[in-house]
């Protein structure tokens, strides 16, 4: 297993790396950020003097090679726009995403398993005809549209929930709410197709013979076999949870890594842009080792493969 | 002797089942019964009905699309069709208990066999936790599985497939009940593993007076093990009475049929064509060893799937390959066809080493040598008519037919297979095995070959399609002079219609002999094994047993 986690970890950090560089140059493409950090009629001799101080003076590749050096010390540059350092910054707020992103993913899985299980255990009944439509509405519905649409009823029409921002449970509820609307859509799919698929099978015969119970049937002899592609796009969703939270974050004024990173591009922050997109990055790989192990776990064909 | 109530008795049962295009009849007012203690064989080829009416008994049938349309099935008096959910829990297991032909797949790949095996105690109240478990561990003991203490923790796929269905048994038996239904459960098997299975369900029913419904296509099988046989054709029982009775003196057409279809001591073919030609294919040395992955602590193991054949095949002759799985006979077919690469050896078509081809020879190598695969469902594009399949051939070597032609030359070959030009328009699934296995000879036929490989080609098909496929290659063979390679685990079937036959275990050649001297004379016990495998009657086992 150690070594299966090593083959991945070296596979994975070319792939960062390569990540590091093409962020490095696309970063530099937003512009000159003298521009935004000085006032507007400062002079040329004031904005060379402001590149000269954070090096954006020195040729690109120059400039790129000093960011490598910094990395191997752990130094991952200041924050312009904060004056500190840039990774601690990144880091204070990835937290805060983990949790929406966590919390959304456990509750939409859940969700789907339930009602994909139901679904598939009649295929074609009122239940599955209810549990697909509602669930293709909920994968095909733009995020930031529902987000808008429950701003305006719960918070601005019937003002039971805070429109934006942290601090009280009251607040969870709608960045919650729609960030789980996709995975729950796509997942209950997932989950209703996998089944439908794993209850024809040969062994789901055996269990009837043997007098195993319906209820027991789906939750357990045929649930743990339909996971499998299940797994699969869960770990995607999460990975795209993460990442994917910047409009839920930007439209709630949720404090996570999405709405720092838009805040960074737009401030033309180089250093917290690398940041946060690498603090992302190592989160999607960590994810992605989680799901294999997940996998192994679950399916021991996988496992005595890989032993 | 009274005659006491049946155990079980089937009346009228009438099942559909009902699909887009209306419904099917696969059950047709059948009615049989089933005594205590005894053996029950259902006789019967695929499509037969023979499996719905068992399935019937144990509620298995899946509604919709089934449907139970008429009739009764009573265990002790009791209808079980109308059964309500509960009571068909406990019953189903406890009284009754099923066995199916592919016990991989029938056993759930993600839990331990011990894990299912103690569910049956648990779902049936019968023990729970530590119990359960060493009832388990008995259990798998009973069925002749070493070592249980430890096995009882593996996952079905670490079993063979001879210990995977007594892992199946054992959970049949588990609660003892006094009717076990057996539906093909040698199917799957090799003929040596077979044998041991039937035994013990014999050694079973002796111990425990176990009532058995065993369904089957196999003749030798059905003898070896029916105190009673029912034959069954087209959803209705044709035939039924004392084994000994139907098989010595079959009264319907339709059995004697099947009776027929059994390979008799046909007239050995061997040396009729082996003149003083020159081989076209030589194989020398061939070897191919597998590395198996290497494991986190252990060094990584290789397996040598064939190690070092040799053997020649001259024009218009046949070479049988036969042996069990994993003697590494499909193994050379695929090296032959450069499916996969060989290890090491060479194999000269025509005097030129096939490994050794460069991309031009290997095109005209694989015009002038084709494959027929073991099975017609999976190797056919389902989306392509019998007119694409047939055809694709000389869209690739575009000098063999001119477009113009091809319709033509289609409805031709169809001919040749004993298929109608209106096939040609058709898709797969409209097809019977059998018909599909013809489509799969005309389609090797396209190119005008010298040799065709077949591996495991009728092993799919029901006895008596397998042996009109085999007339079919014969006739062909005959007619259009062809070489044939054919590849299959049942040495009886190719008696009368290979020249040579090339025993192979293990990935080593056994013996390698005109037919006429593996069946008269085989030289070494692994041949013998294999030619005496096809179980023996019943009642000339008993016979036996009191001498």
């Amino acid at each position: 297993m150690f070594k299966f986690v090593f083959r991945r970890s070296t596979q994975s950090i070319g792939a960062i790396i390569a990540l590091l560089v093409l962020v490095f140059f696309l970063a530099r493409l937003t512009g000159d950020p003298a521009y935004l950090y000085l006032p507007l009629d400062s002079t040329d001799a004031q904005r060379q003097a402001f590149n000269a101080l954070h090096g954006y003076d020195d040729p690109i590749y120059v400039q790129f090679f000093r960011y490598l050096g910094d990395l191997t010390q752990l130094d991952f540059g200041m924050a312009l726009s904060r004056n500190r350092p840039a990774m601690e910054v990144a880091l204070e707020a990835f937290p805060e995403t983990l949790k929406l992103a966590a919390i959304a993913m456990a509750l939409a899985l859940v969700a789907a398993l339930v009602v994909g299980s139901l679904a598939a255990a009649r295929p074609g009944g009122l239940f599955d005809r209810l549990a697909t439509t509602s669930s293709l509405a909920g994968a095909s519905a733009p995020d930031f549209w529902v987000a808008i649409v429950a701003i305006l009823i719960f918070a601005v029409s019937l003002g039971v929930l805070p429109t934006s921002g942290t601090g009280t449970a009251l607040h969870w509820v709608m960045p919650i709410g729609v960030l789980m609307l996709r995975p729950f859509g796509l997942l209950t799919q997932v989950v209703r197709g996998s089944m439908v698929g794993v209850l024809s099978q040969p062994y789901i015969k055996t269990a009837r013979a043997k007098g195993v119970g319906r209820r027991r049937i789906i939750f357990v002899h045929a649930l743990r076999n339909a996971l499998l592609p299940v797994i699969t796009v869960a770990g995607d969703l999460t990975a795209s949870l993460v990442n994917g939270a910047v409009v839920v974050e930007t439209i709630f004024g949720w404090p996570g890594i999405g709405k720092l990173m838009i805040d960074a591009i737009v401030q033309r922050d180089f250093a917290l842009i690398q940041s946060t997109i690498l603090i992302t990055a190592i989160a999607i790989f960590l994810m992605n080792i989680l799901i294999d192990l997940i996998y192994a776990a679950v399916d021991p064909r996988i496992r005595h493969q890989q032993a | 002797m009274n005659t006491p109530q049946p155990l079980l008795t089937v009346e009228n049962l009438t099942v559909d089942f009902h699909a887009a295009s209306g419904a099917f009849r696969a059950v047709d007012d059948v009615t049989f019964h089933v005594d205590s203690g005894e053996t029950l064989v259902i006789l019967g080829e695929s499509g037969s009905g023979k499996s719905v009416s068992a399935s019937a008994v144990m509620g298995l049938i899946d509604t919709p699309p089934g449907e139970i349309v008429s009739g009764r099935i009573s265990y002790r008096g009791t209808d079980v069709t109308r059964m309500s959910e509960d009571k068909r829990l406990a019953f189903n297991g406890s009284k009754v208990a099923i066995i199916f032909q592919d016990p991989l797949s029938h056993l759930n790949p993600v839990y331990t066999v011990g894990w299912q095996l103690a569910e049956t105690y648990e779902v049936h109240g019968k023990a729970r936790g530590a119990e359960a478990r060493r009832l388990s561990i008995e259990a798998l003991r009973r069925v002749g599985i070493p070592d249980p203490e430890s096995r009882i923790d593996w996952y079905p796929h670490q079993f063979s497939g001879g210990q995977r269905q007594r892992i199946m048994i054992g959970m049949a038996i588990a609660l003892g009940p006094e009717l076990l239904i057996a539906d093909e459960p040698t199917t799957a098997l090799d003929v040596s593993v077979q044998a041991q299975i039937l035994d013990l369900l014999k050694e079973l029913q002796r111990e425990e007076g176990l009532a058995i419904v065993m369904i089957t296509h196999d003749l030798e099988v059905a003898a070896n093990m029916a105190d009673r046989v029912i034959v069954m054709n087209a959803g209705k029982i044709v035939e039924q009475g004392i084994a000994k009775d139907v098989f010595a003196d079959p009264q319907h057409a339709y059995t004697k049929r099947l009776m027929s279809a059994l390979p008799d001591e046909a007239d050995y073919r061997d040396g009729k064509s082996s003149g003083e030609s020159e081989p076209i294919l030589e194989v020398r040395d061939l070897s191919k060893t597998f590395l198996l992955s290497p494991g986190l602590l252990r060094p990584p193991k290789s397996l040598r799937a064939v190690d070092s054949v040799n053997f020649d095949l001259k024009a218009g002759e046949t070479l049988g390959i036969v042996g069990e799985s994993g003697s590494g006979k499909s193994t050379i077919a695929k090296m032959l066809l450069r499916l996969t690469d060989a290890t090491s050896g060479e194999a000269l078509f025509h005097g030129k080493d096939i490994f050794r081809m460069n991309p031009k020879e290997l095109m005209k190598f694989r015009r002038r040598v084709q494959m027929v695969f073991q099975d017609p469902f999976s190797s056919m594009n389902p989306r392509m008519s019998v007119f694409s399949i047939i055809s694709e051939p000389w869209s690739i070597h575009s000098d063999i037919l001119e477009k113009s032609r091809w319709r033509e030359r289609v409805i031709e070959l169809l001919g040749l297979v004993g298929l109608r030009a209106e096939h040609a328009d058709r898709f797969p699934h409209q097809f019977s095995g059998g018909q599909r296995q013809r489509i799969a000879i005309a389609r090797a036929l396209a190119c005008d070959p010298e040799l065709i490989i077949c591996d495991e080609a009728v092993s799919a098909l029901d006895v008596s399609i397998q042996m009109q496929i085999i007339d079919l290659l014969a006739d062909l063979r005959d007619r259009l002079g062809l070489a044939y390679i054919f590849i299959t685990h049942d040495l009886p079937i190719v008696r009368g219609f290979a020249d040579r036959i090339l025993v192979m275990q293990s990935g080593q050649t056994v013996e390698l002999q005109r037919t006429e001297e593996i069946f008269r004379r085989p030289q070494r016990p692994y041949t013998q094994m294999l030619i005496n495998a096809s179980p023996r009657p019943k009642w000339e086992q008993s016979n036996a047993a009191h001498a």
